[in-house]
């Protein structure tokens, strides 16, 4: 067997490629795009949810949203830290980011206008997201995987969280429910978008299975996504704005409308509502923060000369 | 950003690496990297969490207490510099372990005792 | 003697000592809210990832021990005001309703909490001053005779030895870092340095007769003093000549910024009033 066949062996019995270990160079290409994607957007996602900190409409809410927000970067950071045994460093993947090469979750360039969007962003977003990740956690790239099974435990408490601030609205004030219909009617097909273009229309989708770096396809998440929110909605006694969507009795699943395809690739491509906006909030965070990075560099670096020198002297 | 940064894989030794160490420092904003161990538990090994940067240790083991022990999941920490890490090469994994796997006699159950005996 | 409290729509009298005690709590809960709230404007967008969790981690400490005071002052208010009022017409004061419903002027907290985080070198000076009084503060305050006090110290206490371990290290850090930091780093303590003074100043609820519920600030003074001269002289960073101090946070005199703040914190419940979140 050569390399590539010892290669697919190992993933087609679940053995875990680990960092050291030969890969195919698409393969760690195609690593490198997703998990470095993934990272982004859990850094970019922070600001949508973060517009909220200060205004959060109790304290208990407060310490929820910081701590959410808090564990994104968390999960940033998980996600740079697998990308970076694959041998591309933090830095480069954040220039990647930063000069527009690099994508993230397009769902992060809508705006949140309202609180109701703290929950619809934790029962959508964040369901999508699981509904993503938790294959993830089987993925054949052990420090991916890994990485994954941190993140999914913490990512739990983010929808539960969300579902429940939207509990809350609808069953609060005329003006909390509608608010919390407006939340759920604007992040409902921007959600579904978040699997990504249909399957036939998804060329990467095959490969990807094949070394087990994805193990649904798009089409069949989106489903299964769907079929959970139906249910979930009737909790909240709110609607999901979509006329077609219904139960089909035949397929066992719900049958639901058409996507607006060209919205995403408007979004995907810079013309969403936020793109400019995060992306330079990003870009601020960074240039501002230089020097200090600078400085701790050269304190370290003194430090260390310190250190030499008294034992030198010693 | 340049091409050069690049992060040492575990093992990797100084120098030796498709990166040399001068590549790193020469980008004054980039903290080095470090892997991160917790003890989850009094009575456990420290287990490998994952890396985190940080431009010294006392910062890195801040930095780790505040990322990978969030939710209390540790009660000690050590962090060392991945350049300092070496590891095996995967490509030798039969000489280094096979040996040991013909070692069935370091195992307990290569021993066929009786079921009377107890506390053994 | 009694004195007049003004908490939200709720003017009322309640005897002296509680009274005293109401807006000491309400003060040790309006600090650590208001630099809560200052901190947590970092989140998202931090100098580095690892550093935007520290101090969100910060300002999540900080928002718990204002929750925990708050519930305490909550508590203190409606026995004091069940005594002397018919409840059914007063909703009762919870936590909530002492963040988001008192107007700048009942909030207590110092002037420095409340100004802008600036960079990153003055978010962690203040924060190195800050910590740095609430750990001589509630080393003291366990031993508080009010019980709930004390406990409430006792669980922030560690809390707090970790951000002034994480603030000092910062501050030094930066001031012996490159000649920029250094430069941004003096220029931070030009600015702030005339906001400490007020930490260690008693204001009137801070001042018992007997000294054994609330901490005597003079008490503490020393070891603060001492504590930041050190850090700040590792740090190379020289104290400001001018020895001119603001104040007035503690009677509700405040500088601009707070009324920013309050606007946009308040404003959903402001906004819907007797909605639940």
């Amino acid at each position: 067997m050569n390399q590539e066949e010892i290669f697919q062996q190992k993933v087609d019995t679940e053995v875990r490629i680990e960092p050291k270990d030969w890969m195919p160079d698409k393969y760690r290409q195609t690593l490198i795009r997703q998990i470095s994607q993934h990272a982004h957007s859990e850094i970019v996602g922070m600001l949508p949810e973060g517009n909220w900190i200060s205004r959060a409409p109790t304290l208990q809410r407060k310490a929820i949203l910081i701590a959410k927000v808090q564990d994104e970067a968390g999960h940033g950071l998980y996600l740079y830290s697998a990308a970076e045994t694959l041998g591309i460093s933090r830095d480069e993947m954040i220039a990647q980011l930063h000069s527009g090469k690099a994508k993230y979750s397009s769902i992060f360039n809508y705006p949140t206008t309202t609180w109701a969007d703290m929950g619809a962003i934790g029962w959508l977003v964040d369901g999508a997201a699981i509904m993503n990740q938790v294959p993830l956690c089987r993925t054949s790239y052990g420090p991916y995987a890994r990485g994954m099974v941190r993140i999914c435990k913490e990512e739990s408490f983010h929808q539960r969280q969300g579902f429940e601030i939207l509990l809350v609205l609808s069953k609060g004030t005329d003006e909390q429910k509608a608010m919390c219909q407006d939340a759920i009617n604007r992040w409902w097909w921007p959600s579904m978008m978040m699997f990504g273009p249909k399957d036939d229309e998804s060329p990467n989708t095959q490969q990807s299975m094949k070394w087990k770096v994805k193990r649904f396809t798009n089409d069949e998440l989106r489903q299964r996504f769907v079929d959970i929110c139906a249910e979930q909605i009737k909790i909240l006694g709110m609607n999901i704005p979509d006329s077609d969507l219904k139960w089909n009795a035949e397929k066992k699943h719900y049958d639901f409308g058409q996507i607006n395809w060209e919205e995403f690739w408007n979004v995907v491509s810079g013309n969403g509502p936020c793109n400019k906006e995060r992306l330079d909030a990003r870009v601020k965070a960074h240039e501002e923060g230089a020097w200090v990075r600078e400085a701790a560099n050269a304190f370290a670096e003194k430090q260390k000369q310190r250190a030499h020198k008294n034992s030198v002297a010693a | 950003m340049n091409n050069l940064l690049r992060k040492f894989y575990y093992g990797d030794i100084l120098g030796e690496a498709p990166a040399s160490s001068g590549a790193q420092q020469s980008d004054r904003q980039t903290w080095p990297l470090w892997e991160v161990f917790v003890r989850s538990k009094q009575g456990l090994d420290h287990k490998h969490v994952g890396s985190l940067h940080a431009a010294d240790a006392k910062m890195a083991i801040e930095n780790a207490r505040d990322v990978y022990t969030r939710r209390n999941e540790g009660v000690s920490i050590w962090v060392v510099e991945s350049t300092q890490i070496h590891a095996s090469n995967p490509d030798e994994a039969a000489s280094l372990y096979d040996p040991a796997n013909d070692k069935v006699y370091r195992h307990p159950t290569f021993y066929d005792l009786p079921d009377e005996l107890s506390h053994i | 003697m009694a004195t007049e409290i003004s908490i939200g729509n709720l003017t009322q009298p309640i005897n002296e000592s509680t009274d005293q005690l109401i807006l000491y709590t309400l003060h040790l809960a309006d600090n650590a809210l208001i630099l809560g709230q200052r901190n947590a404007e970092w989140t998202g967008h931090g100098p580095v990832l690892e550093q935007d969790i520290a101090i969100s981690n910060i300002a999540l400490d900080l928002i718990g021990q204002a929750r925990m005071l708050y519930q305490y002052a909550a508590t203190l208010i409606n026995q004091a005001t069940n005594q002397l009022i018919n409840h059914s017409t007063n909703p009762a004061h919870t936590e909530d309703t002492l963040a988001f419903f008192r107007t700048g002027a009942e909030y207590k907290n110092c002037l420095l909490v409340e100004l802008p985080r600036g960079d990153w070198g003055v978010t962690v000076l203040r924060q190195f001053f800050f910590s740095t009084y609430q750990y001589f503060l509630y080393h003291e305050l366990k031993n508080s005779a009010d019980e709930t006090l004390a406990a409430i110290a006792e669980k922030s206490f560690k809390e707090v030895t970790y951000h002034m371990r994480w603030s000092a290290e910062w501050v030094i850090r930066l001031g012996d870092g490159t000649e920029e930091s250094h430069d941004r780093m003096q220029k931070a303590l030009d600015q702030l340095w005339a906001y400490t003074g007020e930490l260690l100043t008693p204001g009137d609820f801070e001042t018992e007769p007997d000294g054994k519920i609330v901490v005597d600030l003079r008490s503490i003074k020393v070891a603060w003093t001492n504590k930041i001269q050190e850090v700040l002289s590792t740090a190379t960073l020289q104290i400001p000549e001018n020895k001119w101090q603001q104040s007035g946070g503690k009677q509700g005199r405040h500088t601009e910024h707070l009324g920013y703040i309050l606007s946009e914190m308040q404003y959903l419940q402001r906004t819907y009033p007797n909605a639940q979140w």
